[in-house]
């Protein structure tokens, strides 16, 4: 089968891989009818992720058809037409017993901290991800559901990472009604988090990047007030001046490991990866955010340590909350929010790429060219 | 409201005019609605495991794993298993040292280093070896230069 292949840092390509084989009674192959690359997918691509092995696939986000299942599998068959969460996990551990999904213990030989990831190094499982014709989809009696038949491929392709972590985390916010929000981040995930403050009842809405095309999208679909920091000489102070000096209630980091804004931490960490990731969007939002105020972090972050400005943290007595997003816990309210027109997922997608062309796709994707926010992928057979 | 002075309780806003403008306004306000508030909410049947411990997936006799596991994982990745120096140094992070201590990450980035460099050899040894070659030329011409001045 077709298959994207990682090379080295910033080297990737499309090459013939085996197929993938079923190799516990409760897997599935399914065959993938749209993927995507998501941002958290740059971090793989920099080389910042440590233990990602050259001849791994790439992939988290994705969906297809079921095309074979394991002798235990009862909720699939074949032909079924099925979403994927990012998240491998077992359903049956502590963590999974208690809805942490994406803090499975079962399916992670190399690291306690983090669950199973589809393509996402081997540090998170070293399970081969769905920029492919085939992916291998471990529990298939637990993660993937059957799309329903209304539900368009590129909004059901979404709800398997992007929309349901940035609607997550607009959750950890714990947004009350009338609450100021800050999301740094015009990303996938930071405009879903945005457009979800809404849902929860903010009253304000302002959305930082520095580009000024996603920036416009914000404004477009998110209906948020924007700031672009490079036009600031300080953002903190300007995110002060907009709250009344108060510092917002809520700031969302949708940013995570690869940000810009401080040059000493962009270096150390996405060039000299001395550090787990930059954690200059951690440390605005500590800033940003008012006294008592509430973090949520989305943005990945590498495991290694990452200095971020923990005191300011304490000193103002800030809840910190965050984790991967437990995908499936969040299907039946979005769902819901589909069907209704309070969300719509695929107003987001910029470009849809051929497999073949995924080289391509990686670098248009990390220099933010074109103007592309979301990027489909679709293997040849689709 | 300001930071110097009390203020009201809650920050006055326009409800109505939010919900106006903004599909679905406020229909997640009430935490109930919120799929993951209470964050952990103990039920193992939510979740469509029909079994209570996982059978073991088959292999795996080699395979690495955190030091910080009791035992391999029921369920694992196969894809591009250990192999060669990068494989070596992998291992020898696996095996010696925690998810706690830097070693254990920074040995895993040089194996990621050593495999990536590996396999640009493989893929265009010519191109991959040009940098080293130019570099070793110069550090000749340099040293020659040097040699010839003294004599």
């Amino acid at each position: 089968m077709k298959a994207m292949v990682y090379r080295g840092p910033y080297q990737v390509g499309v090459e013939e891989k085996p197929e993938p084989v079923i190799e516990h009674p409760n897997d599935a192959i399914v065959r993938v009818t749209l993927a995507s690359i998501c941002g958290s997918d740059l971090h793989l691509y920099h080389g910042m992720m440590p233990d990602t092995r050259v001849g791994t696939t790439f992939g988290h986000e994705f969906i297809g058809e079921v095309v074979e299942v394991g002798a235990s599998v009862q909720n699939l068959a074949v032909g079924d037409r099925v979403m994927v969460p990012f998240n491998v996990y077992c359903g049956s551990c502590y963590f999974c017993a208690r809805g942490l999904y994406s803090n499975c213990h079962n399916v992670n030989p190399n690291a306690t901290a983090v669950g199973g990831i589809y393509g996402y190094s081997h540090t998170c499982g070293g399970y081969d991800g769905g920029q492919a014709e085939y992916v291998r989809v471990p529990f298939a009696d637990v993660g993937p559901s059957v799309i329903p038949d209304w539900l368009d491929d590129a909004d059901a392709l979404l709800m398997t990472d992007a929309l349901a972590t940035g609607y997550f985390g607009a959750q950890l916010g714990d947004i009350t009604p009338g609450d100021t929000v800050v999301v740094l981040g015009a990303g996938p995930v930071g405009l879903f988090a945005a457009r979800s403050a809404w849902l929860m009842g903010a009253g304000r809405v302002i959305v930082v990047d520095r580009l000024d095309y996603r920036l416009e999208k914000a404004r477009a679909f998110a209906f948020a007030e924007t700031r672009n920091y490079e036009h600031y000489r300080d953002i903190i102070v300007e995110l002060k001046n907009a709250t009344d000096g108060l510092g917002a209630d809520v700031v969302i980091d949708a940013v995570g490991a690869e940000a810009d804004g401080n040059r000493l931490q962009h270096v150390t960490a996405t060039k000299l990866k001395l550090q787990g990731g930059s954690p200059v969007a951690l440390n605005w939002a500590i800033d940003g955010v008012r006294k008592g105020g509430t973090v949520s972090v989305l943005g990945a972050y590498g495991p290694m340590f990452s200095a971020v400005k923990f005191g300011d943290a304490m000193n103002k007595g800030l809840t910190l909350r965050m984790n991967q997003c437990p995908v499936k816990r969040q299907w039946p309210r979005l769902l819901e929010h589909i069907k209704s027109g309070f969300l719509t997922p695929s107003d987001i997608v910029t470009h849809r790429i051929p497999l073949d062309e995924v080289a391509d796709g990686y670098r248009m994707f990390s220099g933010k060219e074109d103007g592309i926010i979301k990027a489909l992928l679709v293997p040849s057979g689709s | 409201m300001d930071p110097y002075t009390a203020g009201t309780e809650r920050p006055p806003f326009d409800a109505e005019a939010l919900r106006s403008r903004i599909p679905g306004w406020g229909a997640d306000s009430d935490p109930a609605d919120r799929p993951s508030s209470p964050r952990e909410r103990f039920d193992p049947a939510a979740s469509g495991a029909h079994w209570d411990v996982p059978e073991r997936q088959a292999g795996g006799d080699d395979r690495e794993r955190s030091i910080e596991h009791r035992q391999l994982t029921p369920v694992f990745g196969t894809t591009s298993p250990l192999r060669g120096v990068s494989g070596v140094i992998r291992r020898f992070a696996y095996d010696n040292f925690s998810e706690g201590r830097a070693a254990h990450w920074l040995l895993l980035i040089a194996g990621d280093r050593v495999e990536a460099m590996g396999a640009r050899f493989e893929r265009d040894p010519v191109r991959a070896a040009a940098p080293w070659l130019i570099g070793a030329a110069a550090v000749g011409a340099l040293v020659s230069l040097r040699r010839g001045r003294r004599g």
